[in-house]
């Protein structure tokens, strides 16, 4: 059987607003993902330890409280120490184009600006996931 | 741990798993859903050191507040400082193929606490049903060392019978207002419910519910052990009524454990899962088999040129008969 792809969608940070989450949800279950959604404000450690039990392959974030810059790469230096560094993390929300490099130097491996025609999303997570099967 | 005979065959994620490392057994749960091969070995090697967990199932329709259930039992339980794995389970769309598994949110207070392990899985539409990974799952969190393990599933289907039947009490959630839904749903959880829950008991109706269900659990059949399932009233969103639930549970447990229930419920549960095994097994190495020639088949009857009994009968003398034998 072939496998599955599962995502972990999650909203680091105290902002309520979860409707582009929950698109974004939607729109990756409707692409064949397993989507597990694990609400809003989340500390990364939630965030973190919700990816490891469940076993995904990538961890989408997205924060529109501005406080990506502290609370991505903390989700992705958490799941390294974890012995999941393996997991494809990628973010989006409402962040300034000029923390996007740094935010890649750590490990977020890709940002996605809002507006983001979904295909685009589901078309890099499943090119990602071919690149990781084909290295095995 | 090792001891002193180093398994041969696996991957290693066993051995990983009794030593306590979350990312293996994490590893192994998606081995055992997405079915790739070689799996069964590792659960082979983890069995020894199973059947020590506490299972209680948690079914009934979408909404109902099962989860919000399951949060604060798993609240309760720590508190008594039992470690907690928690099974949660959500239909796959038929359309795409992708699921929403949201179960998770209502939890994700506890997913710091070593001393829970959450895991969401969807139905799928696997060869051996859903309840067959479930169950291994189970396993494997059993295995972990978990004290208490939870199963969530949504309405009362064959799969959610299924995965009741594998736990050792059976909780079936009703809110109020349910209506004649109640009439529709009863046939299959009147036989699974050991406990049953009116949640949400703070709105209107509960009283009416509570009665219709009294009185459709009097009208049932006598369960062997002599067990009456009792009618708990539950307010989840505050935590209400959830000490007495766990306490509902637990009596049932001694009830279980004391009489010759325990030995027929653990010879049921045998032969259920080794049948399920074997059925799941059987039609996967026929279909290997089969390979291309099951569409040329299907085709045959559905242009009527063939019927389906002489088909059926073909295929298994030729793979019974000669043996099925498989790497597996
Ligand atoms: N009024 C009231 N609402 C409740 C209670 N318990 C849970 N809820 C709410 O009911 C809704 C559904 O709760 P869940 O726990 O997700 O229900 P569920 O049965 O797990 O849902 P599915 O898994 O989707 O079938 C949520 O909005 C809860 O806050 C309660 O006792 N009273
Ligand atoms: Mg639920």
């Amino acid at each position: 059987m072939e496998r599955k792809i599962r995502v972990l969608i999650a909203k680091p940070g105290l902002d309520g607003h979860d409707r582009g989450a929950k698109v974004i949800a939607r729109a990756l279950r409707d692409a064949g993902f397993e989507v597990i959604y694990t609400g809003i404000r989340q500390t990364p450690e939630q965030i973190a330890n919700a990816a490891l039990q469940e076993g995904v392959d990538v961890v989408g974030l997205s924060c529109l409280s501005g406080a990506h810059n502290q609370l991505f790469p903390r989700v992705v230096e958490l799941l390294r120490e974890k012995g999941a560094g393996d997991v494809l993390v990628i973010g989006g929300g409402i962040i300034p184009y000029d923390d996007i490099p740094r935010l890649k130097e750590a490990g977020i491996e890709e940002v996605f600006q809002p507006g983001t025609p979904i295909e685009e999303i589901v078309n890099y997570i499943r090119k990602r996931m071919e690149e990781r099967r084909k290295e095995g | 741990m090792d001891r002193g005979n180093p398994p041969v065959k696996g991957r290693g994620l066993a051995s990983r798993i009794l030593q306590g490392d979350i990312k293996a057994a994490s590893r192994l749960m998606r081995d055992i859903d997405d079915e790739v091969e070689g799996t069964v070995e590792e659960l082979k090697l983890l069995y020894p050191r199973t059947g020590n967990a506490y299972v209680i199932g948690i079914t009934g329709p979408p909404g109902v507040g099962k989860s919000t259930l399951v949060d604060r039992m798993i609240e309760l339980l720590r508190k008594e400082g039992k470690t907690v794995g928690v099974v949660a389970v959500d239909p796959t769309s038929p359309f795409s193929g992708g699921a929403i598994l949201g179960d998770r949110i209502r939890m994700q207070r506890h997913s710091t606490d070593d001393g829970v392990f959450i895991r969401s899985l969807a139905t799928r539409g696997q060869l051996g049903g859903l309840s067959r990974s479930t169950h291994d799952v189970v396993k494997v969190l059993d295995a972990m060392g978990k004290d208490v393990i939870i199963i969530e599933t949504v309405g009362v289907g064959q799969d959610e019978v299924e995965i009741a039947r594998a736990a050792d009490t059976s909780i079936v959630v009703l809110v109020p207002g349910l209506g004649d839904e109640i009439q529709a749903i009863k046939a299959g959880i009147l036989e699974i419910g050991d406990i049953f829950v009116i949640n949400k008991c703070e709105q209107e109706g509960a009283d009416r519910l509570e009665n219709e269900l009294r009185l459709m659990l009097e009208m049932g059949s006598k369960r062997p052990d002599g067990w009456v399932p009792p009618i708990y009233r539950t307010e989840a969103i505050k935590g209400e009524g959830i000490k007495e639930l766990l306490e509902g549970v637990w009596r049932h447990r001694e009830t279980l454990l004391e009489g010759e229930g325990h030995k027929r419920h653990l010879r049921e549960r045998a032969r259920a899962e080794l049948l399920e095994i074997i059925q799941a097994e059987v039609m996967r190495r026929l279909l290997e088999g089969l390979g291309e020639e099951l569409e040329r088949m299907v085709e045959e009857v559905a242009s009527r040129r063939k019927d389906p009994y002489t088909l059926a009968e073909e295929v298994l003398e030729r793979f019974l008969c000669q043996g099925t034998k498989s790497k597996g």
